[in-house]
């Protein structure tokens, strides 16, 4: 059987940070990023992290596929919300995925992505069930810097396996070399670059073009075969560049997204094959590089199965998913580089207890509630005697998954009074499609969004920051579906 | 049904300390002032007291546990004091279990004192305080006003009733609570607000603003309870008897989806009123009960209260409260003291208060605010929670004869 691609997904956080709004506020110290300030960027709200996106991701590479079926999950990143609990695993919960599945953080690289992705076609080839291949990425950069302005956050799932694949797995080809375009240190928060014009010369036209010319001798293809080209570098004219130099064809070469989303590190190859996915037709050849101490490189053939994939919402629709933004001072605080007087609200300390945590894992990471086998009775969470008063049943629930069930807003508010990073905080009732009812928090929600009756859609999100202990919690939250385009 | 504890017990004296930011003193000294002014009132020796219950709902900042800084505080003669918690509705659970003793025969006299000691917050609003272990991880950490304000959403839904309507109803709650809070010395607030001032107000939580809150204050009340005889053979003359005390409980209804509740009114509030009007033999609660009390947390809860305690007709207390119906000189007063509005919510003392209020104007001791119409039943209700969960509370209390 053939191994390849059998579904992919993206997600792309809601808010676009226009980048004039950054270089507005840094021109007096940095006047020379002027060249940089077009277009926008992606940020993650504050309840978004690697680990959040990467589950929209996985969600939306999963749309019509049966979880019990996904052998495993690897998570990429360079910016893993913890360095000793894995994250894959988080990920593997939140997806309500197998406890059988095989679970693995690959990270240190921007080549992460195609790293862990040519692990999954291996894997495949040799057997494994189909391996979900998640990048995500959410990089730090200090104001007035080039990353702060060229990075934007976002994250890309695909699925590998064996049957009805939508693209074949061709073969692929690796290079390791420590060439330090950049760096950022364990115990760093930010990136160390070099000068651009070395970078650009011994980088991108050095390893990476011969390392490509390599590779295709390797693959035993030619470049002018190559129908869809993806070098995930998304400084100015560098993807065109390589491509010339490398002997591919220019119109080959995919947009980098880098005036809309912006360099997402080690998603941004598998975000860039989701894209590519999309427009291709059945026969094209794609190539996806992956660069970073190194160069991976994977060849793939789009097959006749891309016609029959079911709709989701994957680049295009993240991209449509879109709100301008231009309060750069919210997005410093967010990301913990200005500390913004809180108030004593905010000082509450709240542990999370591990023994609870466990005991209620399927509640909180895959919001499975439950469903009465004797009245059909659906809610959450899940209890030993049913919610219905007429019934009372004991012990009759059987675990029901809510989270991909779309929902009505039953109340809300918009609290300006309790502490959030993010005010007004919007929460409130809301009725699932096909029974149960929860009292949840709102996110990526304006004003104009909310009312009684309204369509929402659950995210997996961060519910709070406990700085004390640096652990994060994660749960659902609703998002308003008429921004879900 | 049970038979109930109508006319079986009689408050034999009451006593409210000055509500407000009380930098003076603390949570033991405010219990001392609500005393020392129902001991003088009941008119006998701490040392006649049986048994005491203690309503307060913050540990955060407070007594600390147990029952013991009231039995310290107020010097009790070793008996049992309860301390008990019920949300907002810890005063009137506290009455509960005074009159419950006495009624049951355990005790001749007892004691219920409610009291919060607020402003050692730190900020305005309540504590923050935890959820629980698993709601912590799967609940919504709202507000006070967050989680009330959602009434609004449901109830305009409900009852198509315009944004700006119900605002300005709302608006009329608050200014007409204010208009009364004025004539009361032991209230918090006492400045009269015109409705312009409701309406442009900043906004707490969508569409509760700063006016549609009742305020944060330090509090405390006590009654002082026994049975009808011992109470005349104490020599008093007039008597105000309980005439039905009922709270009902929240267990998880509201929150199903097929249950039928839609976010607009309180469950318990309705069941509560109804047990309690069968228990003091009201059957047509808009002509016979003469007062209320009700739990003003804000203005929306008073506003669908009016509906869910039959005083108004479903969907129509906007209209009541715009037509003055719950006005001090309207058909059926409600909060002619100011309400948790003007005396803001120490929570544990807040039923109490209200009781207080009632008792006074049956006894024509009210001052200045004294409904001119001889009251013959009031009613306090006393509510803690979030309308998808909570604890209601009604108590209504009338003279011994009536």
């Amino acid at each position: 059987m053939t191994t390849g691609i059998l579904s992919f997904g993206a997600y792309i956080p809601k808010r676009r940070l226009q980048r004039s709004t950054i270089y507005a506020a840094n021109a007096w110290f940095a006047g020379g990023l002027k060249g940089l300030a077009k277009g926008e960027r992606a940020i993650g709200d504050w309840d978004e992290d690697a680990i959040t996106m990467g589950v929209e991701a996985a969600r939306d590479a999963l749309t019509g596929i049966d979880r019990e079926t996904v052998g495993g999950v690897t998570l990429a990143s360079t910016t893993f919300p913890f360095a000793d609990r894995q994250n894959a695993g988080i990920v593997k919960e939140a997806l309500v995925l197998r406890d059988e599945s095989g679970t693995m953080d690959v990270g240190g690289s921007m080549r992460a992505g195609t790293t862990a992705l040519i692990h999954a076609f291996r894997s495949s080839q040799a057997g494994a069930g189909p391996q979900l291949c998640v990048a995500s990425d959410m990089r730090k950069s200090r104001p007035a810097s080039e990353a702060e302005l060229l990075n934007g956050d976002a994250a890309a799932a695909v699925l590998v396996g064996q049957g009805p694949v939508i693209a074949s797995f061709l073969g692929s080809h690796s290079l390791s070399v420590d060439f330090v375009d950049h760096y950022r240190a364990s115990d760093s928060n930010f990136d160390y670059g070099w000068e651009s014009r070395w970078v650009r010369d011994a980088g991108f036209h050095g390893v990476l073009v011969d390392a490509m010319q390599q590779g295709m001798r390797a693959l035993g293809v030619g470049a002018d075969q190559i129908d869809r080209l993806v070098i995930p570098i998304t400084v100015r004219g560098v993807a065109a560049s390589v491509a010339r130099k490398a002997g591919f064809k220019e119109e080959a070469v995919a947009d980098t997204l880098s005036l809309n989303v912006g360099d997402s590190g080690a998603a941004h190859p598998l975000l860039l094959l989701a894209s590519t996915l999309e427009r291709a037709t059945p026969g094209e050849k794609i190539l996806l590089v992956g660069f970073g101490q190194g160069v991976d490189m994977i060849l793939l053939e789009v097959t006749e199965a891309l016609r029959d994939l079911p709709a989701r919402r994957g680049v295009v629709g993240s991209l449509a998913r879109r709100g301008e933004d231009s309060n750069y001072m919210r997005w410093l605080f967010h990301r913990g580089l200005i500390d913004l007087e809180r108030g004593m609200r905010s000082e509450s300390d709240l542990r999370q207890p591990a023994t609870a945590l466990w005991r209620n894992r399927k509640a909180v990471f895959g919001l499975v509630g439950g469903r009465c086998t004797r009245t059909g009775t659906v809610q959450f969470p899940k209890t030993d005697i049913s919610v219905n008063p007429n019934e009372h049943a004991k012990y009759t629930q059987v675990d029901y998954p809510l989270a991909d069930k779309h929902a009505r807003i039953v109340t809300y508010t918009a609290d300006a009074l309790s502490y959030s990073p993010a005010p007004p905080i919007y929460y409130g009732l809301i009725d699932f499609d096909g029974g149960g009812r929860m009292k949840v928090e709102f996110t990526d929600v304006e004003e104009k969004d909310i009312e009684v009756g309204r369509e929402v859609a659950m995210m997996f999100r961060i519910r709070a920051i406990d700085e004390q202990r640096k652990f994060k919690r994660y749960f659902w939250k609703a998002a308003p579906v008429a921004s879900e385009a | 049904m049970a038979s109930g504890i109508k006319d079986k017990v009689a408050i034999l004296g009451m006593g409210c300390a000055k509500f407000g930011e009380r930098w003076d003193k603390d949570a033991g000294e405010l219990m001392v002032e609500a005393f020392d002014e129902a001991m003088l009132d009941a008119g006998i020796d701490s040392f006649q007291i049986d048994a005491a219950w203690l309503g307060v709902a913050y540990d955060v900042v407070n007594l600390g546990s147990s029952g013991i800084p009231m039995s310290f505080a107020l010097r009790l003669p070793n008996i049992g004091v309860t301390k008990v918690e019920n949300y907002c509705a810890s005063g009137t659970e506290s009455l509960r279990g005074a009159v419950y003793a006495v009624a049951s025969g355990a005790a001749d006299i007892a004691l219920a004192m409610g009291v919060e000691k607020l402003k050692d917050t730190g900020y305005g609003g309540l504590p923050i305080r935890t959820l629980g272990t698993t709601l912590d991880m799967i609940g919504v950490e709202g507000s006070g006003p967050g989680n009330f304000a959602q009434l609004a959403a449901a109830y305009r839904s409900v009852h198509d009733v315009g944004k700006d309507d119900l605002k300005r109803a709302m608006a009329h709650v608050s200014v007409k609570s204010h208009a009364n809070g004025l004539k009361n010395p032991k209230a918090h607030l006492r400045s009269a607000i015109d409705i312009d001032q409701v309406l442009n107000a900043p906004m707490i939580a969508e569409p509760l603003g700063l006016y549609d809150c009742c305020g944060v204050s330090d509090g405390a009340a006590c009654a002082i309870v026994t049975t009808p005889e011992i109470a005349r053979a104490l020599g008093k003359k007039d008597l105000v008897t309980i005439k039905a005390l009922q709270i009902s409980m929240s267990n998880g209804w509201e929150q199903q989806q097929a249950g039928g509740w839609n976010g607009s009114y309180f469950h318990t509030t309705r069941i509560a009123a109804t047990k309690a009007y069968k228990e003091a033999g009201v059957t047509n609660p808009r002509e016979q009960i003469s007062l209320t009390e009700v739990h003003d947390c804000f203005s929306i809860t008073e506003l669908v209260t009016m509906e869910d305690l039959f005083l108004s007709r479903e969907g129509e207390a906007w209209r009541d409260i715009l037509d003055g119906v719950f006005d001090a000189d309207g058909k059926l007063p409600c909060q002619i003291d100011g309400g948790l509005k003007c005396f803001g919510h120490p929570i544990g003392a807040s039923g109490l208060r209200m009781l207080y209020e009632n008792y006074l104007q049956l006894l024509g001791r009210a001052g200045d605010r004294q409904r001119k119409t001889p009251p013959s039943l009031a009613l306090s209700h006393n509510l803690g929670g979030q309308p998808s969960e909570n604890v209601s509370a009604v108590a209504i209390v009338g003279l011994a004869d009536a």
